[in-house]
């Protein structure tokens, strides 16, 4: 049991005040990441969980209990830091080591403890090395298993690949989803990029200017982001917007009238949405398709051939532009005329002031969880 | 778990409002340094204050009690007072000019690729590690001695007059031992500087098609703007109280031609026992400082605590 | 290729043409420890004939050069051992724990250094005089460790700041206590720097001439006051002197030359990396 609560956090340097207020459930075993453009707060809260920075107001509660003036290393968390942070002075085993040997547990134990984790990490040949003499990977993997060696409640993670190359960054983010399964332990990761929060994730926590904007599974916040701000943060390339004026509401639905005269019905709860009223269209470049009926006209202004996929960049006249994914096979060219086709299945609806309007069908794998496998006892 | 629910509701009864970061207790950590410092700056200074209004002369012990401003008095019209303000000043310029001027150009040269450029830099930095007493005697009997001096020698063989240093130029020569002894100090910190700057902005100077002398002046000075400031901070905090040099060449002379603010104190307490008229020369020498400091702490000690 | 090595070739010569114009005077002082007294001063000067080692034994045979080496030693270590001592906690607080006032202390700190020592020289000599601690070692120390005082506080400062926050944030995760992340982490880290801020205190508290020609005499007097006292009649001697000089200067000029990267990167007081 590492449950994690957080109750009207804030923090505040001075007059400025960063965390504005956080509400927040991370549950047992649950691989929770915060994610948000630099300078959103994510990793002050972070540090603020792990006891680094104080807390100006509010609650956290560390499997229920509050932990608000706990010291960090009496939180039972370990962090792994974007730029590892390894005792530069020491080997890999007594970096993994260091907290035991604090703790005065015997010298037995402790080097039991480390080959355990570094059988886990295959960082058994390098425990006797030192840090610099190590690759950025290896670092990466030390600052892990010094880590897991505390046996933590909770993981922390701040950044943890930003330093390593795009290839290693792949890797370590497969390994870190082996590693969660493996240690079935509660994990808050920090991250500004969305593939990772995506592919890591149980529950992404979007964060941005000190608030959450929305929380939720991976596929939650991409099928149903609560606002315009989670609709374009998730999602690469981002999330194409059209202001359009409401023609029609209905039951069934929302009847916009797209820039170029068409008519589309997006199927939406419509609440207090009418007639006349100024929306924003959110739709997808994958739900996009070049084709012979489509309601959009535009001009192709840049083609990126990706190999599998193609990525159209439309000029819409007086609009702007619009990414389209096409299949890698499409023989456009540029300043080719092309006419757009749109699924209102796949579209969203944002009102004036960007709030989502909720859409009429719950996407089946929004609420789709991860099966948590019970440890024995 | 006990001490964790008694942290807990203690947490809970305070109002939690606090601003800052970890709110640590550093003074147990920073109080020596400062009551240690606080005491050397204030005791003697107020001593010096003290004495500086008595009659205190350890000759004439019969003489004494409240002088009111007569030190001062005797101080200000004492025409030694103004010429030793005016060395010191003199002496701190030139040797500032000297050793940040040559110290510059000696750096750009020593950032070049030359062979045994690392041999050569220890030599040219050696001075700075040489004590003043033994640098003053070098200059004093080897180099400028009027008879067995090496420049004596070398004027005779030209032909020319024998210059007695510090019979004719005096100040000049301590000006030039103390600028030797400091030129090392500023050649190593322009050098770090100079090294300190970005290749690639160089390179991408040298496609804009900047020569050796743009080069230097556009690109390589202004990034020693900050290099420069600490030199003549550092320099101006040593130069203000040159004594050593003066000391062991001229003891000041002939007459006051040599003597700055500090020898003119050391003459007046030591050699005179007036302790009342050092006094005030002392807390003159200590105006003196502050305005210098207050100045430089304006224009660049701020810069450079970042 | 050509160019570059003939452009090479003049830097050489003119770097190397200014190297041994600066370092003349120590050479020439070298050169003549080896001579004879008769050709150290003859005109037209004698470069090096028939070298001698003649210099060094007087110098060591003057007892009192070892007791006035001793000195210096013991001084310059003492009082820099002091000064780091009281320096690391302050240094260590400024460097992590910054408040509003930080910057306004190391500032401080740094015009007490400014304040010229003529200026409270009387109420010194005459404080020496009445603790008795006039012509002693102990007295020595405690002046140099506090006119070092703020610069040693200012390069740890430098050095400490230099220290990654992560490390020592780590360390606070893995449950160091204060005083652990001190010793077990800071400390090892800063080594480099902590010993390049000794030297440069050794440095100046061996070269310092003011306070040991004030203050002591004879018992307590360090080898500035040694050197100095050749400056009188016996400057005659000028071969011995030379060799004195020498001695007196070579160890740490050595201890310079080894440290002069790091010693450098601590004097700039941070403001050039």
């Amino acid at each position: 049991m590492s449950t994690v609560v957080l109750k009207d956090i804030r923090k505040s340097f001075g007059d400025v005040q960063v965390i504005k207020g956080v509400d927040l459930a991370i549950e047992d075993r649950e691989f929770c990441v915060f994610v948000g453009p630099s300078g959103c707060g994510k990793s002050t809260l972070l540090r603020m969980i792990a006891g680094l920075e104080e807390i100006t107001s509010g609650e956290l509660k560390i499997d229920g209990e509050q932990v608000n003036d706990v010291p960090p290393a009496e939180r039972g968390l370990a962090m792994v830091f974007q730029t590892y942070a390894l005792y530069p002075h020491m080997t890999v085993a007594d970096n993994m080591a260091f907290s035991l040997r604090l703790a005065g547990v015997s010298k037995e134990e402790r080097y039991q403890k480390v080959r355990d984790a570094a059988r886990v990490l295959q960082l058994e040949p390098l425990l006797e090395r030192k840090p610099k003499e190590l690759s950025g990977g290896q670092r990466q993997r030390v600052a892990i298993g010094r880590a897991i060696v505390r046996e933590p409640r909770v993981f922390l993670f701040d950044e943890p690949l930003s330093n390593l190359d795009a290839a290693l960054r792949v890797q370590m983010r497969i390994e870190l989803a082996r590693l969660h399964e493996h240690l079935n332990a509660t994990m808050i990761y920090v991250t500004h990029d969305q593939v990772e929060a995506m592919t890591l994730a149980d529950k992404i926590v979007v964060l941005q200017g000190g608030i959450v904007e929305q929380a939720g599974t991976p596929l939650e916040l991409y099928h149903h982001p609560r606002n315009l701000f989670v609709a374009g943060f998730i999602g690469s390339p981002k999330m194409n917007f059209l202001n359009c004026t409401v023609s029609a509401v209905e039951a069934a639905g929302a009847t916009v009238q797209l820039p170029g005269g068409a008519s589309l019905t997006v199927p939406v709860h419509p609440g207090p949405l009418k007639a006349g009223d100024q929306v924003t269209l959110g739709v997808r470049p994958e739900h996009l398709r070049p084709s012979e009926t489509g309601e959009l006209q535009a001009e192709v202004m840049v083609v990126e051939r990706l190999g599998g996929e193609t990525f159209l960049y439309c000029q819409l006249a007086g609009v702007g532009m619009l990414v389209v994914q096409a299949d890698g096979e499409v023989a456009t060219q540029v300043h080719d005329r092309i006419a757009i086709k749109l699924n209102p299945v796949n579209c969203h609806l944002f009102t004036a002031d960007g709030m989502a309007v909720e859409r009429a069908i719950r996407h089946p794998l929004a609420d789709l969880r991860r099966p948590v496998a019970r440890k024995a006892g | 778990m006990a001490t964790q629910t008694s942290t807990s509701s203690a947490a809970t009864a305070l109002p939690a409002k606090r601003v800052g970061r970890r709110s640590v207790n550093t003074w147990p950590l920073l109080s020596p340094s400062v009551i240690l410092l606080f005491l050397w700056m204030i005791v003697p200074l107020a001593m010096t204050l003290w004495f500086s209004f008595q009659y205190y002369n350890l000759l004439s012990p019969e003489v004494a009690g409240f002088a009111g401003w007569d030190n001062y008095s005797y101080l200000l019209t004492d025409p030694a007072l103004w010429t030793a303000m005016i060395n010191t000043l003199y002496l701190v310029f030139w040797v500032l000019v000297i050793t940040v001027g040559l110290g510059t150009l000696l750096a750009v040269l020593f950032d070049q690729e030359f062979y045994g450029r690392g041999v050569a830099r220890l030599l040219a930095i050696a001075p700075f590690f040489v004590m003043p007493t033994v640098s003053a005697l070098i200059w004093k009997n080897m180099l400028m001695h009027p008879v067995n001096g090496l420049f004596a020698f070398f004027s005779r063989s030209l032909g020319l007059p024998v210059i007695d240093f510090f019979t004719d130029f005096p100040l000049t020569s301590v000006i030039i031992i103390v600028a030797w002894q400091w030129l090392p100090f500023a050649l190593l910190i322009l050098l770090t500087a100079i090294q300190s700057l970005d290749h690639e902005q160089k390179e991408a100077a040298r496609m804009d098609g900047a020569g050796p002398f743009s080069m230097f002046f556009f690109i390589i000075l202004p990034h020693l703007a900050r290099a420069i400031s600490v030199v003549i901070m550092i320099e101006t905090i040593f130069l203000l109280s040159v004594f050593a040099e003066i000391y062991v060449t001229t003891s000041g002379g002939p007459g006051l031609a040599s003597t700055n603010l500090a020898f003119l104190i050391y003459l007046r307490a030591l050699r005179e026992y007036d302790v009342g008229g050092a006094s005030a020369g002392g807390v003159i020498a200590v105006i003196l400082a502050n305005i210098v400091a207050i100045f430089l702490v304006r224009s660049i000690a701020k810069n450079i605590a970042d | 290729m050509h160019p570059n090595t003939r452009s090479k070739l003049w830097l050489t010569a003119l770097g190397w043409f200014a190297a041994l114009v600066i370092f003349f005077p120590i050479l020439w002082m070298i050169l003549t420890s080896f001579k004879t007294e008769i050709n150290a001063i003859a005109t037209p000067p004698v470069v090096l004939a028939a070298p001698t080692l003649e210099n060094y034994v007087a110098v060591r045979e003057r007892a009192d050069y070892i007791h006035f080496a001793l000195n210096s030693i013991i001084i310059s270590f003492g009082a820099t051992l002091l000064a780091t001592l009281i320096a690391v906690p302050a240094a260590y607080a400024m460097a992590f724990f910054p408040g509003r006032r930080t910057k306004d202390l190391l500032l401080w700190m740094l015009s007490t250094k400014m304040m010229p020592a003529v200026g409270v020289l009387i109420p010194i000599y005459l404080l020496f005089r009445d603790l008795h601690a006039l012509d002693t070692r102990w007295g020595l120390i405690v002046v140099y460790t506090l006119m070092n005082l703020p610069i040693v506080v200012w390069m740890l400062y430098t050095f400490f700041k230099e220290v990654p926050k992560d490390i020592l944030e780590a360390g606070r995760m893995d449950g160091a206590k204060p005083k652990q992340e001190v010793w077990m982490l800071l400390l090892p880290l800063s080594l480099p720097g902590i010993a390049s801020t000794a030297l440069l205190s050794i440095i100046l508290c061996w070269n310092e001439a003011f306070w040991s020609l004030n203050l002591t005499s004879s018992n307590a007097a360090p080898l500035t006051t040694f050197i100095a006292s050749f400056s009188a009649p016996e400057g005659l001697f000028w071969a011995k002197l030379s060799a004195a000089s020498t001695v007196a200067i070579a160890p740490i000029l050595v201890f310079g030359w080894m440290s002069q990267r790091q010693l450098v990167r601590g004097l700039t007081f941070g403001a050039v990396k």
